[in-house]
C-alpha cells in the first residue's frame, strides 16, 4: 500500500512539475530556414498560454483572389504567390508573431496581434503594388474620341441636360460597379448643355499649365466620369493603342478641386517585376518624400532604350493602376536607378510604398471576405471578466462542494485546483492560443470537472449506506462510477471534437480548452482524488466513519 | 452526512404523460415563435457589417440611425451594449450576390455617419467585423454539419457501449434538447453567432452526459434487479442518480451565474443558453431518453427484458444475434 501510495504520489508531482514547467516564460532556440535557404538558430520567446486576438486586442483578415477585374488563370499558383509576397510584407511591417497562412485552397488568413494601425495594415495587406511606367499620348486622341463616346451615352440615355433631380448615386451603387453606376448617371445631373463627358473632361491646358495627354475632371464629378469611361460602350471609342488612367489624388487648382485623367500609350515600357530594391528617402532639394529604387540588369537595359526613344516626353509612374504624381518630363535615357515622387504624402506613405513594392506585387489583387479586429483595450475588458467570472465560480463551487462533502469535499476541492493548473499547463504544452470562448469554457468547466467527483462521491455513499466498511466503500465507489465517468466524458469529447472541426479561431480554442479539461478531470477525479483518499485511509487505518 | 433526495422514491417514468404535455407547452410555441420570427443570425452567419464604439457621452441612436441612412446605410441596427457609453453598429448584407468588398465599404461608410453626429475623436472603435456573405454562408453550413455528424458519432459510440437501443434514445433526447433550445434562442432574441453555436453544442455534451450517466445505471440494475418490470428500473435508477444531478447541476449553475453577472457582454448569450442547457437536459434525461427507452423495448424486446441473464446465457431465439449489453 506503501509503495503504492509514493508512486501515485510521484505521479501526481511530475505532472504538477511539468506543468508548472510549461508556464515559465522562457526562451528557446529554434533552428529556422532564413532567407537566403541556410538554416539559422533564431531565439524565440515563448509565453506560456498566448492569447487570441479577441483578448489581447488585434485583427483577422480572410482574403481570397479578386478576380473580378482580372481573372486568374491558375489560381492555386496566383494564390501560393499571393501568400509569399504577403509575408515578405508583413514581416517588413514589424508585427510580432504574425501569423500567415493558406486556409483551403482558395483562402489566407493573416493574424497580426496588437496591431494599433489598422487601417494601414490592411492597406499593406491588399495593396496589388503592380507599377508600370507609360508614356503620355501627344496625340490628342481622347480629345478626338469625346464626341464620338459623347453621342454613344445620349444613345445610351445618358444626357447632358440638367434634369433638375439631382441624386448623386449612392456610394452602394458605386460600388455595384457599371450597371447600377450608369443607373446613377441616368439621373445625375450635368450642368453644361453638350456632351457629358466633353463639358467634364477638359484638356489641362485649358485650366492650369497642362502638359500633352493630361486632363482635369471636377473631383465631384470623378466617379461618375470613371463609371462612364468604363462602359464596354464607350472603352469600343477609345483609340487603339490608348488607355486612360487616374491620378492617385485630387489636385486643386484655385479654389476648385480636381483629378487628373491621363491618356497614356497603352504598353508599358518597363514594370515593376524587374524591380530589385526601393528605399524611400527625402528629395534633398524639395524635402518632399521619394522612394528611389533599382531595376534589375535586363529592366535597366530595356529601361534605359526606351528612356533614350522618348527624350522630351512624359513618363506616367502607375502604381496599382493609379498616376502617382504628374508625369516628369525625360530629360535623358535613365539606367536602372530612378525614383517616384510621391506629392504631398508623409514619409509614413513613402516606407509602405518601398515595402509593398520591394516585397513585389501580388498576382492577382485580394479582397477581403472576413475582417475582425479588437481593440487592444477591449480585449483586456475581457480578460479581467472572465478571471472575475472565473474567480467567482471557483469560490461558488467550492462553497457548495466542502459544505456538501465535508472534509472528502476538500480533497474534491484540492484536485479542483490540480485540475486548473493541469488544464492551463497542458494548453501551454499544446501551444495553444487562449480565446474569449475558451475562457468562458475554462469557467464553465470548473463547474462540470467536479461532476466525476461528485459520481465518485455520491457511489461512496451508496455503499456505505449498505453498511459496507470505509475502506470497501471507497474502492466500490470509485470502481462503480469508473463506466459512467468514462462513457459520458468520451461522448463529450466526441462533440468537442465536431466543434474543433468546424469552428474558426476563436471556437477552435473553445474546443481545445474543453478537450484538454476533460481529460484533466478524469486525471484529478479519478487518480488524485483516490491518492488522497489513499493517504488518509493510510493516516486512519481504525476509520470506522467518513465525512462525506 | 447531509444527502439530498437520499431515498428519493419518485415516480418518474409514472408522470410522463405530464411531462411530455410539459415538453408540448415549451417547444411548440417555441416553434411557432421561430417560423413567424426566425432566428436572429450574427453577421457571421449572415455576412455584414459590425462595429463597436465606445463613445465620450451618451449617444442619441436617432441621429446616428439618420447619419447611417444618409450615408445610404438601410436598417442598421444600432445597439446599447453593456455600458452606458458602448454601442454596437450592426449593417447586414441585404442583398443577395453583393461582393465581400461592400462589407468592407460598409464600415467605411458607418465610419463617416459617426464622424458626421459624434465628431471624430469623441469614440473609439473598439471592435470591427465586417464578413463576406460567401464566407457566413459556408459557416451556417458547417455549423448545422457539425452537430448532425456529431449525432451519428454518439450513436455509434453508445451503440458500441451499450446497445443502439440505448444509442437511439440518447439521441432522440438530445434532438430534443436541440429543439427546445433553438426555441429559446429564438424567443429570447438571442443573436446566433459562433459564439451561442458553440453553447448549443456544449449543452449537447452536457445533457448527454447526464442521460448517459442514468443509463449506465440502467445498465446496472437491468443485472441486479431481474424480477423488476423495465419501467421499475428506470425508475430506480433515476431516483439512485438524483443525488449526483442536484450536486453536478448546482456547482455548474454556480459557474454559469458566475459567468452570466462577471463573464461581460460578449459571454453572456453562452452563459444563458447553457443555463437553459442544463435545465433542459436534466429534464429530456428523465422524460425524453427513459421514456423513449422504455417505448423502444416495447417495440423491439432486448433479452435483459425476457429475464435472461446477459452475457451469460445466449439469448431467447427472437432477440438472438443482437449485441449483448457491454459491462
Amino acid at each position: 500500500m506503501l509503495a503504492s501510495i509514493r508512486n501515485r504520489l510521484i505521479l501526481i508531482a511530475l505532472l504538477v512539475a511539468g506543468s508548472i514547467f510549461t508556464l515559465i516564460p522562457r526562451t528557446v532556440t529554434v533552428r529556422v530556414k532564413g532567407d537566403d535557404g541556410i538554416m539559422h538558430d533564431k531565439a524565440e520567446k515563448r509565453v506560456p498560454l498566448k492569447y487570441g486576438l479577441d483578448l489581447q486586442g488585434g485583427m483577422h483578415l480572410a482574403l481570397e483572389l479578386d478576380q473580378s477585374k482580372q481573372v486568374s488563370a491558375d489560381p492555386k499558383r496566383d494564390l501560393d504567390l499571393a501568400l509569399t509576397v504577403l509575408r515578405k510584407r508583413i514581416d517588413e511591417f514589424g508585427v510580432t508573431e504574425p501569423l500567415i497562412q493558406k486556409v483551403g485552397d482558395s483562402r489566407i488568413v493573416v493574424e497580426l496581434a496588437g496591431v494599433t494601425e489598422p487601417g494601414r495594415a490592411k492597406a499593406i495587406v491588399q495593396r496589388s503594388a503592380f507599377l508600370e511606367f507609360k508614356i503620355t499620348d501627344k496625340s490628342g486622341a481622347l480629345e478626338k474620341a469625346l464626341p464620338g463616346m459623347d453621342r454613344v451615352l445620349r444613345g445610351l440615355g445618358v444626357s447632358g441636360v440638367d434634369t433638375g433631380t439631382a441624386k448623386r448615386p449612392s456610394a452602394v451603387q458605386q460600388l455595384l460597379g457599371n450597371d447600377s453606376a450608369k443607373k446613377g448617371a441616368d439621373t445625375a445631373n450635368a450642368a453644361v448643355p453638350g456632351g457629358v463627358l466633353e463639358s467634364l473632361i477638359q484638356p489641362a491646358g485649358a485650366v492650369a499649365a497642362g502638359q500633352p495627354g493630361e486632363y482635369l475632371v471636377p473631383e465631384t464629378a470623378f466617379p461618375r466620369v470613371d463609371s462612364l469611361l468604363n462602359l464596354p460602350e464607350v472603352q469600343r471609342l477609345l483609340p487603339r493603342g490608348i488607355t486612360l488612367r487616374w491620378s492617385a489624388a485630387p489636385t486643386s487648382v484655385g479654389v476648385q478641386s480636381y483629378r487628373y485623367l491621363y491618356a497614356l500609350e497603352e504598353k508599358s515600357i518597363v514594370t515593376g517585376s524587374s524591380l530589385v530594391d526601393a528605399r524611400a528617402q527625402l528629395d534633398p532639394l524639395t524635402n518632399g518624400p521619394i522612394v528611389t529604387f533599382e531595376l534589375d540588369r535586363a529592366g535597366g537595359r530595356k529601361f534605359r532604350d526606351e528612356t533614350a526613344k522618348h527624350v522630351g516626353d512624359y513618363m506616367a509612374i502607375i502604381l496599382d493602376d493609379r498616376v502617382q504624381g504628374r508625369p516628369p518630363v525625360i530629360q535623358s535615357a535613365i539606367g536602372r536607378n530612378g525614383q517616384i515622387t510621391l506629392g504631398g504624402k508623409g514619409l509614413q506613405e513613402a516606407q509602405d510604398l518601398a515595402l509593398t513594392l520591394k516585397a513585389g506585387a501580388l498576382p492577382i489583387p485580394l479582397k477581403i471576405v472576413e475582417e475582425r479586429q479588437v481593440g487592444a483595450s477591449l480585449g483586456a475588458d475581457s480578460i479581467r471578466e472572465g478571471l472575475t467570472a472565473g474567480v467567482v465560480g471557483t469560490v461558488l463551487v467550492i462553497l457548495i462542494m466542502v459544505g456538501y462533502y465535508r472534509l472528502s469535499g476538500v480533497l474534491a476541492v484540492l484536485a479542483l485546483a490540480l485540475y486548473i493548473l493541469f488544464t492551463i499547463g497542458g494548453l501551454s504544452a499544446l501551444d495553444a492560443t487562449l480565446t474569449l470562448p475558451g475562457l468562458a469554457g475554462l469557467v464553465l468547466s470548473i463547474g462540470i470537472a467536479v461532476d466525476a467527483n461528485v459520481l465518485i462521491f455520491e457511489r461512496i455513499r451508496e455503499e456505505l449506506l449498505l453498511g459496507k466498511t470505509v475502506r470497501l466503500s471507497i474502492d466500490e465507489g470509485f470502481r462503480h462510477a469508473m463506466n459512467a465517468i468514462v462513457d459520458s466524458n468520451v461522448s463529450t469529447v466526441l462533440t468537442a471534437l465536431f466543434l474543433f472541426q468546424f469552428g474558426t479561431g476563436p471556437v477552435k480554442g473553445f474546443a481545445v480548452t474543453l478537450i484538454m479539461g476533460i481529460i484533466a478531470s478524469m486525471i484529478t477525479a479519478v487518480f488524485v482524488t483516490k491518492t488522497f483518499f489513499l493517504i488518509w485511509l493510510d493516516r486512519r487505518p481504525a476509520m470506522s466513519t467518513l465525512s462525506i | 452526512m447531509t444527502r439530498f433526495f437520499a431515498h428519493a422514491n419518485y415516480d418518474f417514468i409514472g408522470v410522463r404523460k405530464y411531462a411530455y404535455a410539459v415538453t408540448a407547452a415549451v417547444i411548440l410555441p417555441g416553434l411557432l415563435f421561430l417560423a413567424a420570427r426566425g432566428l436572429n443570425y450574427s453577421i457571421e452567419f449572415t455576412g455584414g457589417t459590425l462595429l463597436q464604439i465606445e463613445a465620450k457621452q451618451p449617444v442619441n441612436v436617432g441621429r446616428v440611425r439618420a447619419a447611417l441612412d444618409a450615408q445610404g446605410i438601410h436598417g442598421a441596427e444600432i445597439q446599447q451594449f453593456g455600458t452606458q457609453n458602448d454601442y454596437v453598429i450592426r449593417a447586414r448584407v441585404a442583398k443577395a450576390g453583393t461582393d465581400a468588398n461592400d462589407t468592407q465599404a460598409t464600415a467605411t461608410e458607418v465610419g463617416k455617419a459617426l464622424d458626421s453626429v459624434l465628431g471624430a475623436g469623441n469614440y473609439v472603435v473598439q471592435r470591427t467585423e465586417a464578413v463576406g456573405p460567401k464566407v457566413g454562408g459556408e459557416l451556417r453550413q458547417k455549423a448545422f454539419l457539425a452537430i448532425f455528424l456529431s449525432f451519428f458519432a454518439v450513436l455509434a459510440y453508445l451503440a458500441y457501449r451499450f446497445e443502439w437501443r440505448f444509442g437511439l434514445a440518447a439521441v432522440v433526447a438530445t434532438a430534443h434538447d436541440i429543439i427546445a433550445t433553438i426555441a429559446f434562442i429564438g424567443v429570447m432574441r438571442l443573436e446566433v453567432s459562433l459564439v451561442v453555436v458553440g453553447a448549443v453544442l456544449s449543452m449537447v455534451g452536457y445533457s448527454l452526459n447526464d442521460t448517459i450517466i442514468i443509463f449506465d445505471r440502467v445498465r446496472e440494475n437491468l443485472r441486479k434487479y431481474k424480477k423488476d418490470t423495465f419501467e421499475q428500473t428506470l425508475n430506480r435508477s433515476i431516483n439512485e442518480t438524483l443525488p449526483r444531478s442536484v450536486l453536478t447541476h448546482g456547482t455548474t449553475l454556480a459557474s454559469l451565474t458566475a459567468l452570466t453577472i462577471f463573464g461581460g457582454e460578449v459571454i453572456r448569450p453562452f452563459a444563458l443558453v447553457m443555463f437553459f442547457g442544463v435545465f433542459t437536459g436534466t429534464f429530456s434525461s428523465i422524460y425524453i431518453a427513459s421514456p423513449v427507452l422504455m417505448a423502444i423495448e416495447k417495440r423491439w424486446p432486448g433479452p435483459h427484458a425476457r429475464g435472461a441473464t446477459p452475457g451469460k446465457t445466449p439469448a431467447p431465439a427472437p432477440a438472438a444475434g443482437r449485441k449483448v449489453p457491454v459491462g
